[in-house]
């Protein structure tokens, strides 16, 4: 009897966070649906009013587009950094090598305000202007870390005899790559990568310093809530960036298994 | 077979920083033997083996396998396989992707490498099982695979570093049988490294006894057994009582030893001593009495409990005995016991 007590008590106190953590975004969603300007409760007239004004609104549409368009290729960038500094990390042995790796580590530690500002004054001080490659290489740098994380954390999981097998049985480096140590490492990059566009997609603080005219789509959400004229636009776009959010993560929690990414995430999240 | 030696080792040192793992090691391998490498943790046996392997290079010597100079040749370009001790099957291969692995590499054609692997399969006993994955596999058909994995690429020397130390004692047993079995079907030079002395004895054709990076004999398990050449040979394979009498150190099978009763004629031309018996085990098949002789050394003498032994039953903790023993069962070892 008191063990189903203390059972039914867990199950309302998780319930009770999941409401607690879920609840905003269920109202955003419900209001995208609301006619009236001004939100109130409960919702008077139902429409998708607001999804054709997001769908025909140029602004909305140009800053998806960059959005998408820089995390693509901050993942791509990263994939290829952060993939090459776990090998050379976890492969040579020279003197640093802790240090760096923690070097590698820190910029998603670092606040983003101060990643935003250090990158902003090095654009100014070398002449470089901002564009769509300045909001790149800012993503980049906290994207290489997802990658590297996940990356090195399977190298090491992976038992050097494989390696070692491999040769024995007649394999040069080459085809041991491609072989063995490619395909144990391949669901750690496709599950880092998919952190890294979520990352990307939605990042704030390090835009805002390196981008230039043009906005992301967080930034422009940023900017209409501030405003204050087109709060149910912004609820139309933000609904659709959960959905699109969602499906990557998902995919990434799946292949990881969910023990191993939820610190991943929360690790990552702290720069956000 | 050539006349040259499968393996060939001239004085080989190896170190790790400070601490030294080989000191000077010379060892030929016959071609077609089976040969053990046996000794503690630590004794350098698997050092060894993965300097034939290719995997470390020694500090100085030379390694020749069939004659020719391998010492800086890296591993791939070897012509010897392993079964590693956790036997390193690719996770992401099913079992015959695995099997057939060296000779993909090699660029086998496909229809040709299946076949083969296959084959490999059917001789470990492992029909039926190509489609599984290693994690869906036993302790034990891991271990085939990886014997099938290697010996697929018809190595000229096979090299097996503890490949039963994660079975159990049944299965253990089994696959000893077995792998000597499957040895001399393809008469491949083996060269297996164990700590377990029992394995050792079962398998080899000669074994070589290593202790803290020197071998210390090398030798038919019976001459091991039998005429072991140093005191840690002696205490290292089976039990063996190491007395010193008239300044000779010298070594004595727990079974060669004759318990007599107090007063009892001992035989023409043994050596006797007499002792208290300390404590009697009953172990099944034999008795182990341990004795205090009278000159201070504490052995251990061994009875099979079958009908005709005799007088063994008997012996009961206290009682005052005479130890017999031939001399010619008393050996002479080199080296003084620590």
């Amino acid at each position: 009897m008191r063990r189903r007590l203390s059972r039914l008590g867990l199950w309302l106190w998780v319930w009770a966070v999941l409401f607690f953590l879920f609840a905003p975004i269920v109202t955003i969603i419900l209001f995208g649906f609301d006619r009236s300007n001004v939100e109130t409760w409960p919702i008077q007239h139902w429409t998708m009013h607001w999804y054709s004004v997001a769908w025909n609104d140029p602004q909305v549409r140009s800053a998806f587009v960059l959005s998408i368009k820089a995390a693509v290729a901050a993942t791509v960038l990263s994939l290829l950094l952060g993939s090459l500094a776990a090998f050379g990390v976890h492969k040579a042995r020279f003197f640093g090598r802790d240090s760096i790796s923690l070097l590698l580590i820190l910029p998603l530690a670092l606040p983003g305000v101060i990643t935003g500002v250090a990158l902003n004054s090095a654009f100014q001080w070398t002449g470089i202007t901002l564009s769509i490659w300045t909001i790149i290489v800012g993503h980049t740098t906290f994207c290489i870390v997802v990658i590297y994380n996940n990356v090195i954390a399977r190298l090491r999981r992976t038992s050097n005899t494989l390696l070692e097998a491999s040769a024995d049985l007649g394999a040069n480096t080459l085809q041991t790559f491609r072989l063995v140590t490619f395909p144990t490492i391949a669901t750690a990059l496709v599950s880092g990568a998919l952190l890294a566009f979520a990352l990307s997609f939605d990042e704030v603080i390090v835009t805002t310093f390196t981008a230039g005219a043009q906005n992301t789509l967080p930034i422009w959400i940023f900017g209409a809530i501030r405003l204050g004229q087109q709060l149910p636009e912004v609820n139309v776009v933000v609904t659709m960036v959960v959905i699109l959010m969602f499906i990557p993560i998902l995919i990434a929690a799946r292949l990881t298994g969910t023990e191993n990414f939820a610190p991943r995430v929360a690790a990552a999240r702290k720069s956000d | 077979m050539s006349n040259e030696p499968a393996i060939d080792i001239r004085g080989v040192a190896k170190s790790f920083g400070p601490t030294t793992v080989l000191h000077d090691i010379n060892l030929e391998v016959l071609d077609g033997e089976f040969f053990t490498m046996l000794g503690p943790s630590g004794s350098g046996k698997t050092t060894l083996l993965r300097m034939v392997a290719g995997f470390e290079t020694p500090d100085r010597g030379e390694i020749r396998l069939h004659g020719d100079e391998v010492t800086q040749r890296p591993a791939h370009l070897r012509p010897v396989n392993t079964v590693f001790q956790d036997y390193a099957l690719f996770p992401h291969m099913d079992v015959v992707t695995n099997v057939e692995y060296g000779l993909r590499v090699a660029g086998v054609k496909r229809g040709v490498r299946r076949e083969r692997a296959n084959a490999a399969l059917a001789m470990v006993r492992l029909e039926g099982f190509s489609e599984r994955r290693p994690a869906q596999l036993s302790g034990g058909q891991r271990q085939r695979v990886a014997l099938a994995r290697a010996i697929v690429n018809e190595p000229s020397v096979l090299l097996l570093d503890e490949p039963l130390g994660a079975l159990d004692l049944k299965l253990r047993q089994e696959m000893q049988t077995e792998l000597k079995a499957i040895q001399r079907r393809i008469g491949i030079t083996f060269v297996y490294v164990t700590h377990d002395q029992e394995e050792a004895m079962a398998m080899s054709d000669r074994i070589a006894i290593m202790n803290q990076g020197v071998i210390e004999q090398v030798g038919t398990p019976r001459e091991i057994y039998e005429l072991p050449s140093t005191a840690f040979v002696a205490s290292f394979i089976g039990t063996s009582n190491v007395i010193v009498r008239n300044g000779r150190t010298q070594s004595l099978r727990p079974e060669r030893l004759r318990l007599l009763g107090a007063g009892t004629k001992v035989p023409e031309g043994s050596n006797a001593e007499a002792g208290t018996v300390t404590d009697v085990m009953y172990l099944g098949m034999m008795t182990r009495i341990f004795v205090h002789l009278d000159s201070g050394d504490d052995i251990v003498a061994v009875r099979t409990n079958d009908d005709s032994a005799g007088g063994a039953t008997d012996v009961e903790t206290g009682a005052h005995i005479v130890v017999a023993w031939r001399p010619e069962d008393a050996f002479a070892l080199e080296s003084e016991l620590v």
